[in-house]
């Protein structure tokens, strides 16, 4: 006998499940997460090098949990900043599963923590489809990598919270067109905030803690058209 | 490459609804994979049949079906394909799309699987919603 079974189950419903759970784990002892995706260079680590202190300077109890394929190049830079930093290396795994991100908290995140950012695997395709728990997700790109980077990893800048572009100093050899670059954003995402920043000019500084507290403190925070979806 | 992932979630899922209902060996599998879903099906089909080596989807087939990406206008009620990277801007009042009607669908749907007569279908396992 053959049998047919509808079965009508997500795919990633155990990721997203795990991702709630950890979401809601956090929330209760007040720790906000944010989850930064972008290519590998765009400038994630050197982001979170400047924002790291500054939130220290505000008294704000920060963490940073990073995730390369290899090396702790991250974390010894992140950790001159004197917050907890965990490096993650994830085997040849192109991303971060929620389940993964909940077994590296476990005894290590102090419970003080108020923003924990996670630094994703740089890539732009995978770790778009995993919800890490995370209260801010944040995608990030340089001015060299093209104004049509939203157009080509549409659900990467489509589920974005905030998108951040890095290395503004470099926009004009670079011939960023930022007019072009915000159209292709708000083709993929309309509404969500684009910020420009530069850790050579200071351009832009803090606004990641910014939006990170606000999120942590329950304000509106923006909710992409595709995670709308009545799938 | 995520698709090994996601290909091994499709046979775990399977496998957990095909053992209690008595399955000796499941013979194809349907998943719905939205347009904006970020998942290859070519990727997904040669990942699955490595992932189901050993397992009760041994030799199973995976038939993936396409669901275009749809945005419907708030205010102005109009609804449109998506298109590929997707314009989630209405056409007649620019607004941004209020809602996304599909696209970003990964799910199975359906599970064909060989069983004695007297089992019971299995019971659906309650689903959050994809984020």
């Amino acid at each position: 006998m053959c049998r047919t079974v509808d079965l009508r189950q997500a795919v990633l419903a155990k990721n997203t499940m795990a991702a709630g759970v950890l979401r809601t784990e956090l929330t209760a002892r007040g720790t906000t997460v944010v989850n930064l995706l972008s290519s590998p260079g765009s400038g994630k680590t050197a982001l979170l090098e400047r924002e790291l202190p500054l939130a220290r300077e505000r008294g704000i109890e920060v963490a940073a949990l990073t995730a390369d394929l290899a090396t702790e190049n991250d974390a010894t830079r992140l950790a001159r900043s004197g917050a907890p930093v965990k490096q993650v290396l994830t085997d040849g795994l192109c991303h971060l599963e929620a389940d993964m991100l909940a077994g590296h908290l476990h005894d290590w995140l102090p419970d003080a923590t108020r923003l924990l950012f996670v630094e994703n695997v740089g890539n732009l395709v995978c770790p778009a489809s995993y919800d890490l728990g995370e209260s801010l997700r944040v995608v990030l790109a340089s001015v060299t990598e093209g104004e049509d980077k939203p157009l080509k990893y549409p659900t990467a800048f489509g589920l974005a919270q905030l998108v951040i572009v890095t290395k503004s100093d470099l926009a004009g050899p670079a011939a960023f067109d930022e007019a072009a670059f915000r159209a292709h954003v708000e083709r993929v995402n309309p509404g969500v905030e684009v910020v420009l920043t530069s850790v050579r000019t200071g351009e832009g500084a803090g606004v990641l803690v910014d939006r990170a507290l606000a999120a942590a403190d329950g304000d509106a925070v923006h909710t992409p058209v595709m995670a709308r979806a009545g799938a | 490459m995520h698709e090994m992932s996601v290909a091994l979630s499709v046979v775990d899922q399977v496998e957990r609804a095909a053992r209690p209902g008595g399955a000796h060996g499941v013979r194809r599998v349907v998943v719905e994979i939205g347009e904006l879903a970020g998942v290859v099906p070519d990727a997904l089909a040669f990942c699955f049949e490595l992932a189901c080596a050993g397992t009760l989807l041994e030799g199973a087939e995976l038939a993936t079906r396409f669901l275009p990406g749809r945005a419907s206008c708030a205010p102005c009620g109009r609804t449109w394909d998506t298109g590929m990277p997707p314009d989630m801007l209405c056409a007649v009042c620019r607004g941004g799309a209020g809602e996304l009607l599909s696209g970003r669908e990964l799910r199975i749907t359906e599970v064909h699987w060989s069983a004695s007569p007297t089992t019971p279908d299995p019971t659906p396992v309650p689903q959050p919603e994809e984020s």
